[in-house]
């Protein structure tokens, strides 16, 4: 006999196995469609590799793993791939997820497998594929990609490599049946994981509730070196780090995992899907999954495809539909209810348990913690439950972090036993949670933080550039005409000449700076009738003002700088030089932007005429009454409304004039399709302003009537 | 006398020591900045909206630390407000509403057919979360978009929407028990309610 160790707490909940230990494992019949999620497992979603309409057969790739931590998923039966897109999955959230709807052809044909009688003649590197390729994720419930699990150690030794039989929580018996029937794929399936992985010991750790099963496995394992070992039931005995304490006597430290310390923990189903894989070469599409409780006339064990509707798996059962109170994935401890039966089963489903209302009555409404301790004492893990709890309430997420909250392993042994019928584990689900949510955000805020100030930097970095650049043209420039200045000192025969031209540019610079400076004076002049006379002129001509007027200095720039070129050409004719004939090039081209500018300002202003005859109209009697109606009413509230509103019309209109000016421009560039665009858009922000001016009248109107 | 002498000598040497020692110290360990800006920047949602009337986060947590209000952070809402009270030792107060209102995490969005390709949001975004060039269509990268509506104003074809970001099935959480949720029996674990222990058909046998 071994020497066994113990883990704090634990408590003896009825069992309520025999229920479904009674029949043999059955196997499910084939439902009419499939629904596989592309997520069983822990890591990367699976990526759909089939299309709608194609034929596939049983076991054949229909989505492969994606990067490292993920596993494949394979067609269930043969028929034909009908969808690929997002349905209910089991999730406490009863949200949907991704899914690939297989719609089965009734011959259930297998695809070409590849069997190998004898593992030993494949490298470690072949098993691995094998095992990986096969699609198998932890079947004890987490679903934790396997293949990742038997990877040789490259420094440390396994010690121990458990085979975890102590199903331990109530009503659940998929591995109790699996263990009667099938010890012997368990048993080399756990010597296939041994050769991979070289372990000093190698256990299975099953519990004293099972005589059954032990019986099997130990006529099993009768020519083996696999020690079977008998511990005594206790829940939660299967949990990974409770079973490791009990047959190895070591813990897993804080924040590590069991192979840390030099053990391996695999579940019993995984052993025999593995055996599966590697000897018939078989992917895992099936599980035995156990129905029960009383609304279930025949409770027992299923081999069930993965994707199975659990309503098809609960009426091979014998479902009383009438007699359901609550549908539970999962066993009683830590399972949570589903809200309908049209979902799933997936690779980590272990049980469906439908029970009556009787049998599980609802929750006493909670009540105060009493701090009777009594969960301390029965707490798996060593923590302070009620401690843990206050934290949670009041949302002291450190300091719940702190007591070690993520070493909570959500066995609900806590909830059991509490008189108050808190729901503890519940008030942890939600603080491990936020603490996850709030480091996050945290995350992101951090990113934020960082690409603003880099933002800024970069801001900060282009105007230095441009300054840089802006004095050393200044520099050059002055250079130039330090130079210039020198040759005209030192070359007396050049003077005369030069001086002429360089007066002759002078004035017409000159010319261009008068020219210019007008060109000013008009538009201030232009703008303030604008604004002195803003109640009494329609508006829409008023937002069309500044486009034209644009348009108008466009032309008076176009027209300044076609005298300078004139003027630098009859310089040139003057003195002969080469560049004639560029000059008279400019000068067309000068002439031709001129010609341009003015016909857009023509265009310009007959469209503003166009736009504006009708609402001119409509609008000019309530703009000429406003200004007087809002001096006459004094109400606060009115008055801040009609600003606002007036801001906003203003705001408004200030838009739709940009985007007039867009669109002109857009018609010159002859861009039909950036025409239209911005057609829609002048349109939308027309009557954009319309709705500001009506909200505007609504709010005044009333104001003067008063 | 020479005692006295003695006294003051050692005196005068101990206070040059100690003078010595503090003029280092306040070169040598001087500290950049406010380190309470920083503190404060830390708990600023980092969306860098200016709806506080600052340009970005961190000139209003200089703000907060020269003794400005708490409340005119509408996307960091009640909690930041509570942690920023925390910090400061000051009373929490109801959100400024004239500031804006706390909504819930959203993103931008770009209509890409509708985009003329006029690179004013791209200027506009304070994260440089939108990628495009003029006259190439715009889009924006989600993970990188905090939500700050800097970019809806200047879109001169109003082509970006602010759109509500969608729980996904990997990042639901548990939420905090409630007396609803209790009575309805959703989204609790079952151990939760399972007081009665007498209904064990193996115990009865057994009995």
């Amino acid at each position: 006999m071994r020497k066994l160790w113990d883990f704090h707490g634990g408590i003896h909940p009825p069992e309520n196995k025999r229920q479904s230990t009674s029949r043999p494992i059955r196997i499910a019949g084939i439902p009419k469609q499939l629904v596989i999620p592309l997520q069983q497992h822990i890591g990367a979603a699976a990526r759909a590799v089939v299309e709608v309409g194609q034929q596939v057969k049983k076991g054949e790739l229909i989505a492969d793993a994606v990067g490292a931590v993920s596993v494949p998923v394979h067609a269930s039966t043969s028929g034909t791939i009908v969808a690929t897109e997002d349905r209910p999955v089991a999730h406490p959230s009863g949200l949907s997820d991704r899914c690939i709807v297989l719609e089965a052809d009734g011959e259930d044909l297998w695809t070409e497998l590849q069997p190998c009688p004898d593992y030993k003649q494949l490298s470690t590197a072949g098993l691995l594929a094998k095992v990986r390729n096969a699609g198998i994720a932890g079947m004890g419930g987490a679903g934790f990609p396997t293949e990742i699990k038997l990877h040789p150690p490259k420094n440390d030794k396994v010690n121990a490599l458990i085979l975890n039989g102590a199903e331990c929580e109530p009503y659940i018996t998929a591995d109790d049946m699996l263990m009667r029937e099938r010890a012997d794929w368990i048993v080399k399936g756990l010597e296939i994981m041994a050769y991979l992985l070289e372990p000093e010991e190698v256990f299975i750790g099953i519990e004293d509730n099972k005589p059954e099963a032990i019986e099997a496995l130990r006529q099993a394992t009768q020519q083996t070196k696999i020690h079977l070992v008998v511990v005594p039931t206790k829940y939660p005995s299967g949990g990974e780090k409770q079973l490791i304490k009990i047959l190895t006597g070591l813990e897993v430290p804080h924040g590590r995992i069991p192979a840390d310390i030099g053990v391996m923990c695999q579940n019993v189903g995984t052993a025999a899907a593995v055996y599966r894989a590697v000897r018939h070469g078989e992917p895992l599409i099936s599980r035995i999954t156990t129905v029960t409780g009383q609304s279930v006339r025949s409770p027992g064990n299923f081999e069930t495809r993965i994707g199975t509707p659990i309503e098809f798996l609960l009426q091979e059962a014998g479902y009383q539909a009438e007699s359901a109170g609550r549908l539970i994935l999962g066993g009683p401890m830590m399972g949570f209810s589903l809200s309908h039966e049209n979902l799933p089963i997936t690779k980590t489903t272990n049980c469906i348990l439908a029970a009556t209302a009787e049998e599980f009555p609802d929750p006493l409404p909670e009540q105060n913690c009493i701090r009777c301790g009594m969960c301390e004492a029965v707490c798996p893990a060593e923590l302070l439950p009620q401690q843990l709890y206050w934290f949670a309430r009041s949302e002291e997420l450190e300091k719940a972090e702190s007591y070690n909250l993520f070493d909570c392993i959500e066995c609900g042994a806590c909830a059991y036993v509490c008189p108050s019928s808190i729901p503890l584990v519940q008030y942890y689900r939600f603080a491990k949670n936020a603490i996850r949510l709030s480091q996050a955000e945290h995350q992101k805020s951090d990113k934020a933080r960082e690409r603003f100030e880099f933002r800024k930097l970069r801001l900060e970095r282009e105007q230095e550039e441009k300054a840089a650049k802006r004095k050393a043209r200044a520099e050059a420039a002055a250079k130039a005409q330090a130079e210039r200045k020198q040759r005209e000192a030192s070359s007396d025969t050049a003077a005369n000449t030069g001086r002429e031209s360089d007066a002759a540019s002078k004035q017409a610079a000159v010319a261009a700076a008068v020219e210019r400076a007008k060109a000013k004076r008009q538009n201030p002049a232009k703008q303030n009738p604008k604004e002195s006379g803003q109640e009494n002129k329609p508006l829409e001509q008023q937002l069309q003002l500044p486009s034209t007027e644009e348009l108008k200095a466009n032309i008076e720039k176009a027209k300044a700088k076609l005298e300078k070129v004139r003027a630098a050409l009859t310089d040139a004719e003057n003195k002969g030089s080469p560049t004639v004939d560029k000059m008279r090039a400019a000068v067309t081209k000068n002439e031709e932007r001129l010609a341009a500018a003015e016909l857009a300002l023509r265009k310009a202003s007959d469209a503003a005429k166009h736009t504006n005859a009708p609402s001119a109209s409509e609008n000019a009697p309530s703009a000429a009454e406003r200004q007087p109606q809002v001096e006459k009413v004094e109400t606060a509230a009115s008055a801040l409304d009609s600003e606002a509103l007036q801001a906003n019309l203003q705001k408004a209109e200030d838009k739709l004039a940009m985007m007039q000016g867009m669109l002109t421009d857009a018609i010159q560039e002859n861009d039909p399709k950036k025409v239209a665009k911005l057609e829609r858009a002048v349109e939308k922000n027309r009557e954009r302003v319309a709705s500001a001016r009506k909200a505007l009248n609504a709010v005044t109107d009333p104001v003067a009537q008063q | 006398m020479s005692i006295v002498l003695i006294a003051v000598g050692s005196l005068l040497a101990l206070a040059a020591i100690f003078g010595a020692i503090l003029g280092f110290a306040s070169v040598y360990f001087k500290v950049e900045g406010n380190p309470l800006v920083d503190q404060i920047d830390a708990l600023l949602p980092q969306t860098q909206c200016g709806q506080c009337g600052h340009p970005g986060c961190r000139p209003y947590a200089e703000g907060i630390a020269a003794g400005e209000d708490i409340n005119k952070c509408p996307p960091g809402g009640e909690s930041t407000i509570a942690a920023l009270a925390d910090l400061l030792g000051v009373e929490a107060k109801p959100l400024d509403a004239e500031h804006g209102e706390s909504q819930g995490k959203r993103v931008a969005y770009i209509r890409e057919d509708e985009c003329i390709g006029c690179t004013k949001c791209i200027q506009a975004c304070p994260v440089d979360a939108i990628l495009g060039a003029a006259k190439q269509m715009h889009t924006v990268i989600v993970d990188e978009c905090t939500g700050c509506d800097l970019c809806v104003e200047p879109c001169p074809v109003d082509c970006i929407d602010m759109v509500p970001l969608s729980v996904s099935i990997r990042d639901w959480g548990w939420e905090r028990p409630s007396q609803k949720d209790m009575h309805l029996g959703q989204k609790l674990i079952v151990t939760d309610r399972m007081t009665d222990t007498s209904k064990d058909p193996d115990d009865q046998e057994a009995a």
